[in-house]
């Protein structure tokens, strides 16, 4: 029971951190369907510049490589938020075709630098970080002996700590008031002298940076410091979708719910008796739980849990 | 003091056509240009060459050519599917989950009735495809016709429950045991794969792609239903007013969707790959949105996008290959394009004006 709780909650707090960027993301009207391309972005620019370092000196300074690696990540992903806020707001394309191209891009340029790096680099094999990896597998000192908390890094805690700012970023201050406003009603929010441009364009880029971070814990962490090109990533960037929704748009529901969701992926392996077909139906799990959330929401229509009202739509200030 | 901002923005509706296209093709070489020297920087090699080698990758044997055709058709008539959801602004993410149930019929008849005489079979999988697939789009579609459900999440979501039921029948159906896939179906009979047409293997798949890719402009431009589309995907409320039943047109276009997306799986079972796996559909569900979108849901056009994109594929996998680099390359360059086309719509549908030139203007 406590490797299930274990194994969710490190699984869980990937999808956290992509779904926490993209509620905001979505809190101000944009529905990036780019979050895996993000994701991608994020884990790879962590991974090339913590090779980088650890290549070019031979006793890399673990806390050094924890900072390159945050600091590469958080670069890559607003650069991947930018991308799509300059298309989609600026210049004025789709938003689901932005957003999907985004993932295109992103898978592209992060499996080519995570399958070619080494070979351009002049090395041979696996692209790999370990003393960068060891940094972010760090457990806290006092917890190391608590079941459950015993494999934990630091990133699990920032995830939590994350949401919880998120939560009282959008529900108590001004800022987070007019944020949803923009989301709401963009031309409402104009007309209260609240700049939609500049909203949209920070809070994509500032989701994005979050988001990001789910890649980078997935490299760092989850697969302890190295390159898979098997498309989990992508996989995990649309469970992220599904959790903002599962979450109805509020980041401390996300917490629980990314844990739940880590649970539903990983029960499989805990029920005695399943041929290795049944095991892949019960892999939908968490996908069948968000249908079911996703309908309920959509009959109820509370308007505390619905989406932004304008989300997925475009606002321009002549077009009204 | 009030100061005219530097530059505005107004919408243009009257850009000949030909001026649109030229921005297009200005668009897409600008950013070959940004890629040639990426890949420069990357891997110092000539661009102008590595282009070359890209066009020799798709195009340098006959082999290679059908190849491009066969991905070439499988994308278009994907996009082909997507084209009426799309027109009516039903963003049908699902074409990934569509094209797997659709394979996973497909493959269902060929190892369950390769009894039956080969056309009876063709048949028979054929309607199953259409059906599975129309089934998988029915769902979203009532959820958004009733309670008005947001389809891009619900459709996205169908697409893992496709993909974990297709691991489900791939790992019921394996062959040999333990290898974790289906292998080639009917590997040394044949049964249920597509008859080769003056001896060209991929011919039948060309004919079937055509015949919807101009049977669906005919239906998007000069049916009745084509013109409920249009009204419904502009303003719902107009459709309404004017007497379409907004319900029964969601329902009935995302039946068609589903069903040519699931027609698609068909084509790639049976067409093309003979075997069925989590990879049948590869993403191209995703990438024959953006082919739609392009397009302008022309499906004439789509032709072209599509041998765009499949050609670029095609050669950058040449280059990875002779230059041992990683093949997701093309996905690079692909999204490099895309962001650009992208981007080049903005000056087809807006004129700049800058203040000076304004001033002129008033003057």
């Amino acid at each position: 029971m406590t490797q299930l709780l274990q194994a969710a909650i490190i699984f869980g707090t990937v999808i956290l951190f992509g779904a926490i960027g993209e509620i905001i993301t979505e809190k101000s009207g944009n529905l990036n369907l780019g979050v895996p391309g993000i994701m991608y972005l994020g884990g790879i620019a962590g991974l090339v510049g913590t090779f980088f370092y650890e290549s070019s000196c031979a006793e890399p300074n673990v806390f050094l490589c924890v900072v390159i690696a945050l600091v590469c990540s958080i670069t890559a992903s607003v650069l991947g938020g930018l991308i799509y806020s300059f298309l989609t707001i600026t210049l004025r394309a789709n938003q689901n075709v932005t957003g999907l191209t985004l993932t295109i891009f992103g898978s592209g340029v992060a499996n080519f630098f995570g399958g070619s790096l080494n070979k351009l680099a002049g090395g041979v094999g696996q692209i790999s970080v370990s003393a960068t990896s060891s940094g972010f597998c760090k457990t806290l000192p006092f917890l190391r002996n608590v079941s459950v908390f015993s494999s934990l890094g630091f990133m699990v805690y920032l995830a939590v700590a994350l949401a919880i700012c998120a939560t009282l970023f959008l529900t108590k201050t001004r800022r987070g008031l007019n944020l949803r406003a923009v989301g709401e009603n963009p031309a409402t929010a104009d007309a209260a002298g609240i700049n939609v441009t500049r909203y949209k364009y920070l809070a994509t880029c500032i989701g994005a940076a979050i988001s990001g971070l789910g890649g980078l814990y997935y490299t760092m962490d989850y697969i302890k410091g190295t390159w898979a090109n098997d498309g989990s990533i992508e996989s995990l960037g649309w469970l992220a979708v599904a959790l903002v929704i599962f979450a109805r748009w509020k980041p401390v529901h996300a917490i629980w719910g990314s844990y739940l969701f880590g649970i539903l992926f990983w029960v499989y392996l805990y029920i005695p008796g399943l041929s290795r077909s049944s095991m892949e139906l019960f892999k939908a799990l968490p996908y069948v739980v968000t249908f079911i959330v996703l309908i309920a929401v959509s009959i109820h229509k509370h308007r505390e849990s619905n989406g932004p009202a304008a989300l997925g739509l475009s606002y321009f200030r002549e077009d009204r | 003091m009030n100061k005219e901002p530097f530059i505005r923005i107004s919408r243009r509706d009257d850009l000949p056509i030909w001026k649109a296209w030229l921005i297009r093709i200005a668009a897409v070489i600008i950013s070959l240009i940004l890629c040639g020297i990426i890949i420069y920087g990357l891997v110092k090699l000539n661009p102008l060459k590595v282009y070359i080698t890209m066009w020799q990758g798709a195009f340098s044997t006959e082999k290679r050519c059908w190849i491009t055709i066969r991905d070439c058709m499988m994308l278009l008539c994907i996009g082909v599917g997507l084209a009426p959801a799309f027109r009516m602004r039903f963003w049908n993410i699902g074409a990934e989950g569509q094209i797997l149930v659709g394979g996973i019929a497909t493959a269902a008849c060929m190892l369950y009735f390769k009894s039956l005489p080969t056309p009876l079979l063709l048949l028979v999988m054929l309607i199953a495809s259409v059906t599975a697939g129309a089934l998988w789009g029915l769902v979203p579609a009532l959820f958004k016709a009733r309670w008005e459900t947001n389809e891009t999440l619900f459709t996205l979501m169908m697409n893992y429950i496709a993909i974990q039921l297709t691991s489900f029948f791939v790992s019921k159906w394996e062959n040999p045991y333990g290898s974790n896939s289906v292998g080639i179906i009917n590997r040394t009979s044949q049964e249920g794969w597509f008859p080769s047409i003056f001896g060209q293997q991929y011919l039948l798949n060309v004919i079937i792609v055509m015949a919807l890719t101009i049977g669906m402009f005919v239906y998007l431009k000069y049916s009745k239903h084509g013109y409920e589309i249009a009204v419904t995907g502009e303003s719902e409320r107009t459709a309404r007013y004017i007497g379409i039943n907004v319900r029964r047109t969601i329902i009935r276009t995302m039946l068609l969707s589903g069903g040519i997306c699931g027609l698609a799986g068909f084509v790639a079972v049976a067409g093309a790959s003979h075997t069925i796996s989590t990879s049948t559909a590869g993403g191209r569900g995703f990438t024959a949105i953006i082919v739609a979108w392009l397009a302008k849901f022309n499906t004439f056009v789509m032709i072209l996008v599509a041998l765009l994109l499949v050609v670029l594929e095609k050669g950058a996998a040449e280059i990875a290959s002779i230059y041992s680099l990683s093949e997701y390359a093309s996905q690079m360059i692909e999204g490099i394009i895309l962001f650009f086309i992208l981007g080049s719509e903005f000056f087809i549908n807006y004129r700049l004006i800058f203040r000076s030139k304004a001033k002129e203007v008033q003057a």
